[in-house]
């Protein structure tokens, strides 16, 4: 597959001479972050500011009997303690349900607990005073006299007729049910001649953002208006809750978003406690900062990806596939998170799997059920190292039992370069994938016949390396099929306004979010190339509400693909009303001129005509010298969203080549590759270090990360000594390389990127374990594959 | 979080620092290079009244070698000892045991008294102290004790120190003619606690031990002799002596399950440093190869 | 009741005065007594590596040492790194080499890795994972630091 667009003169704003598209251009905001001069809400300090912690829950589940602060009313720099009932006379409770998952259910949940808490770090109190450190003394006063409940902690047992209904009003646990059957899948395992099935754990994760969540809230009670600076993917979606629950317009609620430490979806959803705070200072009319603790961070940062899925899977000799079935079954925590759901993840799981795949027969089942944990929602690559460990994991068996070379058996069963475009049998719709050209590609970068003949030349010294491989869809570019449908106030449109100002650089604002994606780079290679204004006289304004178009920020790999889309057209008109003063002046005319560094140039011949910045000053301070009758508009908008598939689907394909110690039971990642197709590449050095830092994380969860709760719902593993993250010792060298199939659903052609590496990284690692166990006859379908499981499963401990 | 309130002193002599230790007893906490005071105390898991900052005393410090002995002052760093010429000439066990401990910023923290007091069972150092047949030196209100390494170890964050005394200095036997030594720990990631460790100190002549100390780490309440060392010594070890050994070695431990690992994968990791340690201090791969744990 | 203790110490090249209370630990001071907010606070527990600054030429944890420790100390911040223009070329091989994404572990990241630089001038790139293998970094899987810092070990080979 090559670059192609099937209208190539639709591509000519970005072909350009002086184009950056395609091209590695340093990220304009770098510098303040490098020389730590950036600005976190971590960082931020307004006058009078009030400092909030919050008393959690030691239980898992318990009644709240009564609360006694009067020891810590009288601790000095004490402001206020506020419990849940208090705090409800400010904010209203909310649901997380959307309508478009038919049958999910969940309970009201408060800013503060009220009655009962549900999990161990629910808040119970607010403690505010003059600094984190006081509050913090306070809270260690407050006694709350506790009834302890049976905690639901086991996702296994949630739904039997013995264990508690958590929210009895609901009248079971269970959150949501999803089943699918397509095609003749009974007749299909009857008719294969080998079916392997398998029980796929994984480990309950999260992410961990270097800068825990952060919110400073502000309300002006003279302005009668609140001003919220967050960390936050969406803040438009952060605007029009914090306003619906505070009984406010819109209009009263303004978002900040400034700089960002890290997010991977972490910051994409509404919290309790951050709530509280907006309340807080609603209530005592004063800043209130909340900035989590790595501790709370663990007890109430969403948690993700705690499944259990059965899979099976039917081939011929031939390796073709005949059918999959799963059962996945999953614990989301007490609620169903706001406003995006816990829901999303199991159905992604049931849309997923055995996507990369031509078989028509599928049947899934997928149940998502409550229980006394922190809850789960969506973290990067959602739902998708889940179905693709299932689907892959059950590929790699059945190659294995039919004695077929895995690469092989998925080269006969990958959906053709040239069948698109065609859809899954759960209905997703594909526009164009390239399966088997990431494959080609990768077979190519890996030379993987000759790490085969060096696995097996390695093998007979004792020295067990694996090769495994994973090929992937990603969802990328959601249309309001996602959550709009739903009835979720969550934009799926984006919105830019570019406008040339009276130096004649570019003042460019865009409701996508920049967390260290490249958001505030892409869009300034964008509206550069298609105005022929160099980057730096491009200026990037994001994450405001007051200050950008209305849109759906920075999540579900969306903001190239849509944002990008939105600046390319808003430049565009820009660029024509521009040309068109331009002729007016030059007396020439639009179709006669161009832009080109900076200046006015003639389309024929290129040679300067004006510079951009003596334009601006006849526009802005002699309009008088126009002809009659010409108004110039040097600023445009644009608006964007996918209207003809509801998401654009990418692809890849990973590779690992890792050894495992069978003595110890130790895995030791040697060498990844990724091959991925996100269409039109922007930056391709952006896109590749989205694919590094999300296979990272995928080996994170593959190796090393789970949230590990004891019987009672304690998390016993909140701290970071304990939550073993990655670190640079053991991550290997990731060497990434591309298949470019544009969209035609927009100009710019770029799908998404920021989750295809999460999406496969785990499954690859899995299977090469798995790869290397061959000749011990072990198989280990449970992430993380700790030392303990691979000793397990080798039978040494 | 951050720590709950506590009133500072900064010591100016040993025998002020034992005076405020005398005053305050368990209320106060001696402060070293707080590389693990200082995470509790963030935790609000340990909350002293009083800190007692022994960073400025003089005579706690340095690394000097006399009369076949290396004596290591409390305030030593772990940096110190990594880079000391001394430590690397007469105790390479040492030296190559800090390089596992933690990260750089951490070492130019930490020190080896604050470490040893700590007595963390999944630390290296006071594994290599007893392996290194140490002598832990130690003052307080009636005047400087002596404790053997093996005795100073007494549980999980409990040694044989009182609340009243301070760690002085350690002494280590110089390594002698034909000494080796191996150190090996596995841990999930570069500087973690070891699930597992092995600090071993022996003489090898003529192809057999004349002393073998085998320490290992993270596998019991602190660190562990082993007795099966003693029983290798004055022969050449067959690969079914290492077998005995072993399974011998398996029952003495009596390691503890946690969330990194179960007591027999300790067990088992412990045997696979045995066959590698006793491997490697012999020049013999036929061992290790030879042997499955 | 616990007082302020009085400590002068040298921040960055400047004489600091500060009246600071015994539990305040040296990340905070720097971050809200001194308002050097590129000095990050993510663990505070010393796992995480971001505020990692220089004390007296070495790099330490800034939240597993106290403010009233530093008295009589120098203190260098990303703040004071940048200013100098000492890491100027390590800065530019990160942003060459887009070594970063949302940025908070960088100032601690480059404290590690000059820290390295410093004592070494031809660094491997297994020594680098080594050196900067208690800076956690969720963004970039790590590869562009490496990366970054070869480039400048060889740069400065070559200068």
């Amino acid at each position: 597959m090559t670059v192609t667009s099937s209208n190539p003169e639709i591509l000519s704003e970005l072909d350009r001479p002086n184009s950056y598209i395609g091209k590695v251009v340093p990220r304009p905001n770098l510098g303040r972050l490098m020389q730590g001069r950036g600005l976190y809400v971590s960082d931020m300090e307004l006058p009078r500011m009030g400092h909030v912690v919050f008393l959690r829950s030691p239980h898992a589940h318990a009644n709240i009997r009564g609360i006694d602060a009067v020891a810590a009313r009288g601790v000095p720099g004490v402001i206020a303690i506020v419990t849940g009932k208090e705090l409800s006379a400010i904010i209203t409770p909310w649901v997380g349900v959307l309508s478009h998952l038919k049958g999910l259910k969940s309970a009201a949940q408060h800013a503060i607990a009220i009655d009962r808490v549900c999990w161990q770090g629910e808040a119970v109190a607010a403690i505010v005073a003059v600094s984190r450190a006081v509050a913090e003394d306070a809270a260690e006063l407050v006694r709350v006299d506790y009834e302890e409940l049976e905690a639901v902690t086991d996702m296994r047992t949630a739904l039997d007729p013995a264990t508690p209904v958590i929210h009895p009003s609901l009248g079971d646990n269970l959150a949501f049910e999803r089943n699918l059957d397509a095609g003749e899948v009974d007749a299909a395992f009857a008719g294969s001649d080998v079916v392997v099935e398998a029980d796929f754990i994984f480990g309950r994760h999260t992410g961990v953002t270097l800068e825990p969540r952060s919110v400073v809230a502000d309300w002006n009670t003279a302005e009668e208006r609140l001003t919220i600076y967050q960390g936050t993917q969406a803040p438009h979606m952060v605007q029009n809750i914090a306003a619906l629950h505070l009984g406010l317009e819109e209009l009263q609620v303004r978002v900040v978003c400034k700089d960002v430490g890290g997010s991977f979806g972490i910051k994409v959803h509404i919290y309790a406690d951050e709530m509280a705070t907006y309340a807080l200072s609603k209530l005592l009319r004063r800043p209130i900062k909340f900035v989590a603790d790595r501790v709370e961070s663990f007890n109430t940062d969403i948690h993700a990806r705690d499944h259990r899925c059965w899979g099976r899977i039917g081939v011929g000799r031939d390796g073709v596939i005949t059918a999959f079935e799963i059962d996945d079954l999953t614990g989301i925590g007490p609620y169903s998170m706001y406003p995006r759901t816990s829901a999303i993840e199991a159905n992604q799981v049931v849309n997923l799997v055995g996507g990369p795949y031509v078989t028509r027969n599928y049947r899934a089942r997928a149940r998502v059920v409550f229980q006394n944990k922190n809850v789960m929602c969506q973290y990067r690559a959602v739902g998708h190292p889940i179905a693709c460990s299932v689907t892959e994991g059950l590929v790699d068996l059945a190659a294995a039992r039919i004695g077929m070379d895995p690469v092989e058996i998925r080269r006969r069963n990958l959906i053709a370069d040239n069948a698109y475009p065609c859809a899954s049998p759960s209905g997703l719709r594909f526009e164009l994938l390239s399966h088997h050209a990431a494959m080609n590609k990768l077979m190519t970068m890996m030379n993987y016949d000759a790490l085969r003949a060096e696995q097996a030349e390695l093998r007979s010294k004792g020295i067990h390396r694996g090769i495994g491989i994973a090929s992937f869809i990603e969802v990328t570019n959601p249309s309001a099929a996602f959550y709009g449908v739903g009835g979720a106030r969550i934009s799926s449109q984006d919105g830019v306004a570019v406008r040339l100002d009276a130096q004649g650089s570019v003042i460019c604002q865009t409701s996508i979010t920049e967390q260290g994606q490249g958001s505030e780079s892409l869009t300034a290679q964008i509206v550069g190339s298609v105005l022929g204004v160099s980057m730096e006289r491009v200026r990037v304004i994001l994450g405001d509400t007051d200050n950008t178009p209305y849109g759906g920020g920075t999540w579900a790999s969306r903001g190239a693909g849509i944002g990008g889309e939105a600046a390319l057209q808003a430049a565009k008109i820009l660029r024509g009303n521009i040309l068109d003063v331009a002729a007016a002046i030059l007396q020439s005319s639009a179709a006669e001129l161009d832009i080109a560094d900076n200046a006015i140039v003639n389309a024929a011949d290129g040679a300067s005509r004006m510079e951009l910045r003596e334009l601006a000053r006849i526009v802005y301070f002699r309009p008088d010298t126009l002809p009659p009758g010409v108004q110039s508009e040097l600023m445009a908008t644009r608006h964007f969203v996918p209207r003809e598939y509801p998401f654009a689907f990418t692809n890849g394909v990973q590779a690992s080549w890792l050894e495992v110690d069978t003595d110890t039971g130790f895995v030791k990642l040697l060498r990844h590759w990724v091959v991925e197709d996100c269409g039109t590449l922007i930056n391709p050095q952006l896109v590749d270090e989205q694919i590094r830092g999300g296979v990272v994380q995928g080996f994170g969860a593959a190796l090393f990360e789970k949230c590990i709760y004891d019987e009672r719902g304690q998390l016993t593993n909140a701290s970071m000594a304990d939550y073993l993250v990655p670190m640079s010792g053991e991550m290997p060298d990731i060497e990434v390389g591309h298949v470019v199939s544009p969209t035609s659903e927009t100009e710019l052609g770029a799908k998404g990127a920021g989750e295809a590496g999460t999406a496969g990284a785990a499954a690859a690692v899995a299977n090469a374990v798995n790869d290397a166990l061959r000749p011990f006859g072990a198989v280990i379908t449970e992430i993380p594959l700790t030392p303990q499981l691979v000793l397990t499963a080798l039978g040494r401990v | 979080m951050k720590a709950a309130a506590f009133a500072y002193a900064r010591a100016t002599s040993v025998g002020n620092a034992l005076q405020l230790l005398e005053t305050y007893g368990e209320r106060a906490k001696v402060l070293s290079g707080g590389q693990s005071l200082m995470p509790a105390m963030n935790l609000r898991l340990v909350s002293p009244e009083l800190i007692v900052d022994i960073g400025e005393l003089a005579e706690l410090r340095g690394i000097s070698v006399s009369g076949g002995v290396v004596r290591i002052g409390a305030l030593s760093r772990h940096v110190d000892l990594l880079k000391s010429p001394d430590i690397a000439e007469h105790a390479p066990l040492l030296a190559e045991a800090i390089a596992h401990v933690a990260h750089p910023a951490i070492r130019n923290r930490g020190t080896i008294g604050g470490n040893l007091a700590h007595a963390d069972p999944a630390s290296e150092l006071p594994a290599c102290m007893v392996a290194l047949k140490a002598t832990i030196v130690v003052r307080g209100p009636a005047g400087e004790r002596r404790v053997a390494a093996e005795n100073f170890f007494t549980g999980i964050y409990e040694t044989d120190l009182s609340a009243r005394e301070l760690l002085i200095s350690v002494e280590l036997p110089m390594a002698g003619k034909n000494s080796a030594h191996f150190f090996h720990e596995f841990a999930r990631r570069r500087g973690d606690y070891a699930m597992a460790g092995l600090a071993a100190q022996a003489i090898v002549e003529e192809g057999a031990f004349t002393d073998l100390r085998l320490v290992f780490f993270a596998v019991g309440d602190r660190p562990v002799l082993a007795k099966v060392g003693s029983g290798l010594l004055g022969r050449a070890v067959t690969p079914a002596e290492l077998a005995t050994a072993s399974s011998a070695l398996g029952k003495e431990l009596d390691p503890q399950d946690d969330q990194q690992a179960s007591a027999s994968m300790r067990r088992h990791l412990a045997k696979v440093l045995l066959a590698r340690g006793l491997s490697a201090l012999l020049g013999r791969p036929d061992l290790h190869a030879g042997v499955r744990a | 009741m616990i007082v302020p203790l009085s400590i002068s110490l040298e921040v960055n090249g400047e004489r600091v005065d500060a009246d600071v209370l015994p539990r305040v630990n040296l990340a905070d001071f720097l971050r809200e007594h001194l308002q050097l907010t590129g000095t990050h606070v993510g663990c505070e527990h010393g796992v995480c590596g971001a505020c990692t600054v220089r004390v007296n030429g070495e790099i330490v944890r800034s939240c597993l040492m106290l403010a009233v420790q530093t008295h009589g100390a120098s203190v260098q911040t990303i703040e004071g790194l940048s200013d100098s223009g000492e890491i100027a070329d390590l800065q530019d091989a990160f942003r060459d080499r887009n070594a970063l994404q949302c940025g908070f572990c960088t100032p601690g990241m480059l404290m590690a890795a000059q820290d390295l630089l410093k004592q070494q001038t031809e660094p491997d790139r297994e020594q680098i994972r080594e050196h900067l293998s208690g800076n956690y970094c969720r963004c970039t899987g790590y590869q562009a630091i490496i990366d970054a810092v070869e480039t400048t070990a060889r740069g400065r080979r070559t200068a």
